[in-house]
């Protein structure tokens, strides 16, 4: 095991630094529009601008921030602000868990903490989507230019609160869901499997918004509860092929790879 | 009773690295199981297609152009352009569809 693999000072780990700044850089542009809209939440639970900037920085999750903030202005008992926090967030429980089967192995610990903080969705979705092992330096460099722009729309959010143009929040508002789609559907195009899950889930979760008892459930809960159920019985029925244990890991890359192919061009230097 | 806004802080923060941290520190091998392998495979798809829609037409001013920030965002990620060309498209949708409603 080479010392100098995971060294910052290693010409391929500066590299992938700066691919995950460039990749971080679009994403943070549409963090800044969301967290402006969550600084107004921010603002009625009475948070100052520096409050908001290190809930953001620590947090970094939008649903999960915002169930946050209602329940601070609601005045919530604790355990029930960690409660809302975990049933908001628990996607990211899949996406850890997703993420550690693409790591090396002898990963050091401090790799593994550090890498952590950066689990939003959009940082996944780009991080997952390239082939091979993560590199630990690419999270970081994506994670720096995501970051800052998310915690400093936050603050701007609480202090400027309704100074923007209507029109021009309602505009940035999709920046986040263009993101979404540029990562799912290039991998369906290639994949009928995946297309039909997208298009089942679009379906899924706009059927729930008036079932009896899903519709009253939070957004966040939605999303796991239909996550957790349309990808378990796609794993039943397709199952993704693996012929046996020594070629389980090298399957997997070479599925990331066909599925990312298209982003591949953009997304690699 | 009152509550300390930064111990309402600190209890978020805590819990979200939680989750975030715990996978990716205790799972140290590679998991063999079909089942989960497959289920893992396919959850980022379906919980990004889950929180786009409906979502999206509810974030606009309208939900026509939002629609339609949709459907144009579709077809420019299916022609494989990055992730900041497809958010900005649909970003200059909204915008203009919005200019005519």
């Amino acid at each position: 095991m080479n010392k100098q693999e995971y060294s910052i000072h290693s010409e391929e780990n500066q590299s992938a630094f700066r691919v995950g700044v460039k990749n971080g850089i679009p994403i943070g542009l549409g963090y800044l529009a969301v967290s402006f809209s969550l600084g107004i939440a921010a603002k009625t639970a009475g948070l100052t601008p520096i409050q908001g900037f290190v809930v953001s920085l620590f947090c970094m999750a939008s649903a999960g921030e915002y169930v946050g903030f209602l329940s601070i202005a609601a005045g919530a008992a604790y355990i029930e602000i960690a409660i809302s926090t975990l049933i908001a967030n628990a996607r990211y429980l899949l996406m850890s868990t997703a993420m550690s089967q693409r790591m090396k192995p002898e990963l050091s610990i401090k790799h593994r903490l550090l890498m952590a903080f950066g689990i939003t969705d959009e940082l996944f979705g780009i991080a997952i989507a390239r082939p091979g092992y993560l590199n630990p330096y690419y999270s970081y460099g994506a994670f720096l230019t995501s970051s800052i722009p998310w915690a400093l729309g936050t603050s701007l959010g609480i202090i400027a609160g309704n100074l923007l143009p209507l029109r021009l929040v309602s505009a940035f508002s999709v920046a986040l869901y263009g993101m979404f789609l540029a990562v799912i559907i290039p991998p369906a195009r290639k994949d009928k499997i995946i297309a039909g899950l997208v298009v089942l889930s679009f379906a899924a979760n706009y059927a729930s918004t008036y079932l009896p008892f899903m519709k009253d459930m939070t957004d966040g809960t939605r999303t796991i509860i239909l996550t957790v159920v349309i990808s378990a019985v796609a794993a039943i029925l397709f199952p993704k092929q693996t012929a046996n244990k020594n070629t389980n890991k090298q399957s997997i890359v070479t599925q990331n790879c066909d599925s990312s192919a298209t982003n591949k061009k953009e997304i690699q230097p | 009773m009152t509550q300390n806004v930064y111990i309402y802080i600190f209890i978020m923060a805590a819990v979200t690295y939680a989750i975030r941290v715990l996978p990716l520190t205790l799972i140290r091998k590679p998991i063999e199981n079909q089942f989960i392998q497959s289920f893992l495979y396919y959850v980022p798809y379906v919980t990004l297609a889950v929180m786009t829609f409906p979502a999206i037409i509810h974030a606009t001013q309208s939900p026509i152009s939002g629609a339609i920030a949709l459907i144009i965002g579709i077809l420019v990620a299916w022609f494989g352009f990055d992730l900041f060309k497809v958010a900005i498209t649909c970003c200059a949708t909204v915008f203009i569809i919005e200019m005519f409603l």
